[in-house]
């Protein structure tokens, strides 16, 4: 049977996805023979005129699978994202990556989709072809193939900026995979998104995960973070509060900030 | 008197006078090209000074943006300086020629360029930069990008300077001369056939002066329109 482009929109699993039915992707479903991607925190901190933003940060992320950055506003997750990604430098510690110190050829092989998407003033594929140019791969991915992955085959000519907040982060995240990443991070992607965008974003993701991209997420939605992730980073007052797996932090919180989260109240340590 | 200069004026239009075109045709000539040369210096300049993190960058902003305002005649003055025979590049023989009109202003309109257009790109930058640096690109990488996203708001930029261009006197009367058939050009003609009592050549030459700043007005708001309605502005 003749297939039409949008057929690959991969937001078949929308609903199961939607109603949180679905358990934390189990362990086999991982692509353990993908590269390691091993990143190691070591005494990171960040302070910024005078402010500490981070300090005191010393974790070892899983090496596959998805690895998600819960807190509170404010707790510093972005700014932790930033400086794994290496887009921001820490005033303290480093990050290594595979036990190296990240080059730009390594950060070559990282992406980042921000919470607000930054998408140049040019056409939704002028969008994509500026990150393939760029990139020089031998065998760079087909810009249609990413559009028709996301949903956008039809809009390809736009102005990118026009189309809605779902679409432009939809694009986001075909231009972040246009650079064939092994290290996806994601700040908040699906923060301001409807369900049905956030649906296709989280598909993607998972299915980019089980192919063996490492996944390095932001993210406050408890429920997505349950459906996604294999392992839970928990900040409060810029610093990691708690670092365990999923399965046993969305059922047994061991830090009492993490726990209020949870619960959906405001952590208050003097009550 | 007044009335026939009018008619005279308008006469010179219709019939498409042969010394009035060439004096439109120079004065187009010399501030369209001092504009393209000015935007490839000026474009540069206020790039890398957008997104360029130096000591002392501050200050060569400050120096940029009150070069800005520069008065014309100061630029003519040092242009001639330079030119004339006992100056540093007399020996180029430039003087009282097109060239030389060109070259000071240029020399005008490049501070213009670089302080508008670096206001532009560092707005924009701004926007970009987290996203510029998580995609590695480098320097000119970052240069192309941003003169190509900012192309609405630099046109505008472009249109200005060929609006200062075109209706400046000072600079080029200095080292050009109002020399006819050779560096005459609107404003000088203006200038300098009012004193003379040429009337007619001056009404003539103010209307038409007068007409391009409305037509590069009118460009300007139209590229405004368009920038807006793609997102792009
Ligand atoms: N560039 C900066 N300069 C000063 N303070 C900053 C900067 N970036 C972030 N902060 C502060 O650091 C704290 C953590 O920010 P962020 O990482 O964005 O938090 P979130 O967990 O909500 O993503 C906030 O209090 C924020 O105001
Ligand atoms: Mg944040």
């Amino acid at each position: 049977m003749h297939k039409s482009p949008d057929s690959n929109i991969v937001n078949l699993n929308a609903t199961e996805t939607n109603n949180g039915k679905r358990r934390p992707t189990p362990a086999s479903n991982k692509n353990e023979k993908a590269p390691a991607n091993q990143f190691d925190l070591v005494e990171l901190g960040c302070t910024i005129s005078g402010k500490v933003i981070l300090q005191n940060i010393n974790i070892s992320l899983k090496p596959h699978g998805i690895s998600a950055i819960m807190g509170f506003n404010g707790a510093g997750k972005s700014m932790l994202l930033k400086l794994i990604h290496g887009i921001a430098t820490p005033t303290n510690g480093h990050v290594r990556w595979n036990q190296q110190v990240p080059t730009r050829e390594h950060r070559l092989n990282q992406a980042m989709v921000f919470q607000k998407p930054v998408l140049l003033r040019r056409s939704v594929k002028a969008n994509i072809d500026f990150v393939i140019k760029q990139r020089k791969h031998r065998d760079p991915l087909n810009r249609n193939a990413l559009l028709a992955m996301v949903g956008l085959v039809d809009k390809a000519t736009q102005a990118a900026r026009l189309l809605s907040g779902g679409e432009q982060q939809r694009l986001a995240l075909a231009r972040a995979l246009a650079c064939k990443p092994s290290v996806l991070f994601l700040d908040e992607a699906t923060a301001s998104l409807d369900s049905a965008s956030a649906a296709i974003i989280e598909d993607i993701v998972e299915r980019e995960s089980r192919a063996g991209t490492k996944i390095i997420m932001v993210t406050h939605d408890a429920a997505q973070a349950a459906r996604l992730s294999d392992e839970v980073i928990f900040m409060h007052g810029g610093t990691v509060v708690e670092h365990s797996n999923s399965q046993s932090f969305f059922t047994t919180p061991s830090s009492a900030p993490a726990k209020a989260y949870l619960e959906g109240r405001l952590y208050n340590p003097n009550r | 008197m007044q009335e026939s200069a009018t008619s005279l004026a308008l006469t010179l239009i219709s019939t498409a006078d042969p010394d009035l075109l060439e004096i439109i045709g120079l004065s187009l000539r010399v501030s369209l090209s001092a504009v393209g040369l000015s935007l490839c210096a000026g474009l540069v300049l206020g790039a890398t000074l957008a997104i360029a993190r130096f000591p002392g960058r501050q200050a060569v902003n400050i120096l940029v943006n009150a070069s800005m305002s520069m008065p014309p005649v100061v630029v003519g003055l040092l242009v001639y300086l330079a030119l004339s025979r006992s100056g540093p590049l007399g020996w180029l023989g430039l003087l009282y020629t097109p060239s030389a009109m060109i070259i000071a202003q240029t020399l005008l309109i490049t501070p213009l360029i670089a302080a508008l257009s670096r206001q532009v790109i560092e707005d924009l930058y701004l926007e970009y930069a987290d996203q510029f640096t998580s995609l590695q690109l480098t320097t000119v990488e970052k240069i192309k990008a941003l003169l190509w996203d900012a192309r609405y708001s630099l046109s505008t930029v472009a249109l200005a300077g060929l609006g200062r261009a075109l209706s400046e006197v000072g600079a080029v009367i200095i080292v050009g001369g109002n020399i006819e058939h050779l560096t005459r050009v609107m404003t000088t003609a203006i200038a300098l056939e009012t004193s003379k009592g040429n009337l007619a050549l001056a009404l003539a030459l103010g209307a038409i002066l007068l007409t391009l700043a409305l037509l590069i007005n009118a460009l300007l708001s139209s590229i405004n329109v368009s920038a807006k309605r793609y997102a792009y502005a």
